[in-house]
């Protein structure tokens, strides 16, 4: 269910990195908790991030919730599908459903967040 | 940290744990918000049938030889016009003219009326209604004898039907009768909060699984769901009506709610009348409407209103409309301004987007 090769953080984004990239998402646990998403709002590209600050923003039926930056860097690419189709986020979030691509600025900061099985055994403590 | 007060549960909480509910905090009540999905539940509601679990709601009980005299004094609504077996919605008021709580009022005889009331008001209620009785009249809080499913949807009576003897088709919209579902004693009530035909039904806390499940097994041919929170958040919000916390409130009144339907100030003296009369002569200062979302995102709860370029009310509710594929809401706006066809700006999250006021409700259903 979470892939092994992703790091993940402790408010449900989780981040892949390619190189010097790093692709952003949020975990299937966050998706559920979150239901039917009807808007995503990310920043364009060129837009600096810093770990743990707000990377933009997802919103469902239910309510908004902030998206935070899992690394620091500078936003390279924003998902295009999901401004016409929020609710794949819902049906594919840790694949055809990423948000953002960043261009590390930190690499060391991967290091930080927590590996797949980290990530389960707090979301399993957490209910 | 400060220890949560334990939340409190229906008799289906091990139900919708076993159906995959989320569930959530709501009031103090450990409720189910969502079990497939809102947008998938809501649907079920507005074009087959929907199950949802209301137990948290409370039922206080007025008997005794002037119960009539005490509901007609302590709620809004004319209940001397009420004839036994027919309900009314209503409100509970301070003196001053702000709800305590928006009601159901049903008339079970002459000296015993059953009132249906908000979860997380009943304590308040019963308080209220205990202070102001000074009538040969009891009042009872009565919530634990009762668990309240609500069958929603054109297919509601189909599936109800196939386990009362009960003739539906004979309980008139705002009527209810006592009889049995699946053998089991009930009080089948035609109201609802979802803007489409169904029923509320009050049972015995120990028939509540039972009867639930009965319930699921009977509609299955119609497509039926079970239904949480959220759903019936976006079904009552489409059809604008009035959320307690939300769109009403201690500070606000029925005339400012746009609830002047339920206000009858000619039947003779109520609680809160003389405040009533007193905001009729002078007009109220800003009154419930309804927007739909121009630009794009969701005006939410709390969200401020602008008007002509300075702020002006807030957003009582909003949502997207799954059945209408807008996003709306109602917000308070000066009384002058609150009529459809008025360009708003709501700020979400600190940016002004584009709305515009517009007739209520959102969503009729097609009788």
């Amino acid at each position: 269910m979470y892939p092994e090769n992703f790091r993940y953080t402790k408010e449900h984004e989780w981040v892949r990195v390619d190189g010097d990239t790093g692709t952003i998402g949020i975990t299937d646990h966050a998706q559920q908790e979150l239901g039917d998403i009807v808007y995503v709002d990310m920043p364009k590209p060129g837009t600096r991030v810093e770990q743990g600050g707000t990377l933009g923003s997802v919103e469902s039926v239910k309510a908004v919730s902030d998206i935070y930056a899992p690394v620091s860097g500078e936003v390279s690419e924003v998902n295009p599908a999901l401004a016409e189709a929020p609710e794949k986020l819902n049906a594919d979030p840790h694949g055809d459903a990423w948000l953002v691509r960043i261009k590390l600025g930190a690499p060391a900061e991967v290091a930080k967040l927590m590996s797949a099985a980290e990530y389960q055994a707090y979301i399993g403590a957490e209910k | 940290m400060a220890a949560a007060a334990p939340l409190r549960a229906t008799p289906l909480n091990s139900t919708h744990r076993a159906l995959g509910a989320r569930l959530v905090d709501f009031g103090g009540w450990e409720m189910p918000v969502q079990y497939s999905g809102i947008l998938e539940e809501h649907q079920a509601v507005r074009t087959a049938v929907g199950l949802f679990d209301v137990s948290h709601m409370g039922e206080i009980e007025l008997r005794g030889p002037q119960a009539s005299q005490l509901a007609e004094f302590a709620t809004t609504n004319h209940v001397a016009k009420l004839h036994t077996g027919q309900a009314h919605y209503s409100g509970l008021l301070y003196p001053h003219g702000g709800f305590v709580d928006d009601i159901l009022v049903h008339k079970v005889a002459d000296d015993h009326y059953f009132l249906c009331v908000n979860a997380s008001n009943q304590e308040k209620d019963f308080a209220h209604l205990q202070e102001v009785n000074r009538f040969d009249a009891r009042v009872e809080l009565s919530s634990e004898r009762y668990a309240q499913l609500a069958l929603q949807g054109p297919w509601a009576r189909a599936t109800l039907q196939k386990l009362t003897p009960v003739d539906l088709a004979a309980i008139r919209y705002y009527w209810f009768q006592d009889g049995t579902v699946d053998g089991a004693p009930a009080r089948i009530a035609h109201t609802g909060y979802t803007g489409e035909d169904g029923f509320e039904i009050y049972i015995a806390p120990p028939h509540a699984e039972r009867l639930w499940n009965r319930i699921l097994q009977a509609g299955e041919e119609f497509g039926i769901k079970p239904c949480g929170l959220g759903a019936r958040n976006t079904l009552r919000l489409e059809s604008a009506m009035s959320l307690y916390g939300h769109e009403i409130d201690a500070s606000i009144s029925p005339f400012e709610a746009g609830l002047d339907w339920i206000v009858k100030l000619d039947k003779g003296d109520f609680v809160g009348r003389a405040a009533l009369v007193r905001q009729k002569e002078s007009g109220v200062r800003r009154r419930l409407v309804g927007f739909e979302m121009r630009g794009r995102g969701i005006g939410r709860d709390g969200y401020e209103v602008w008007l002509d370029g300075a702020p002006a009310g807030w957003v009582t509710s909003g949502s997207p409309a799954p059945a209408l594929n807008k996003n709306i809401g109602l917000c308070y706006l000066p009384a002058a301004r609150a009529q459809p066809g008025v360009p708003i700006q709501i700020l979400i999250r600190n940016q002004p987007v584009e709305a515009v006021t517009v007739k209520t409700p959102f969503y009729q259903r097609v009788k």
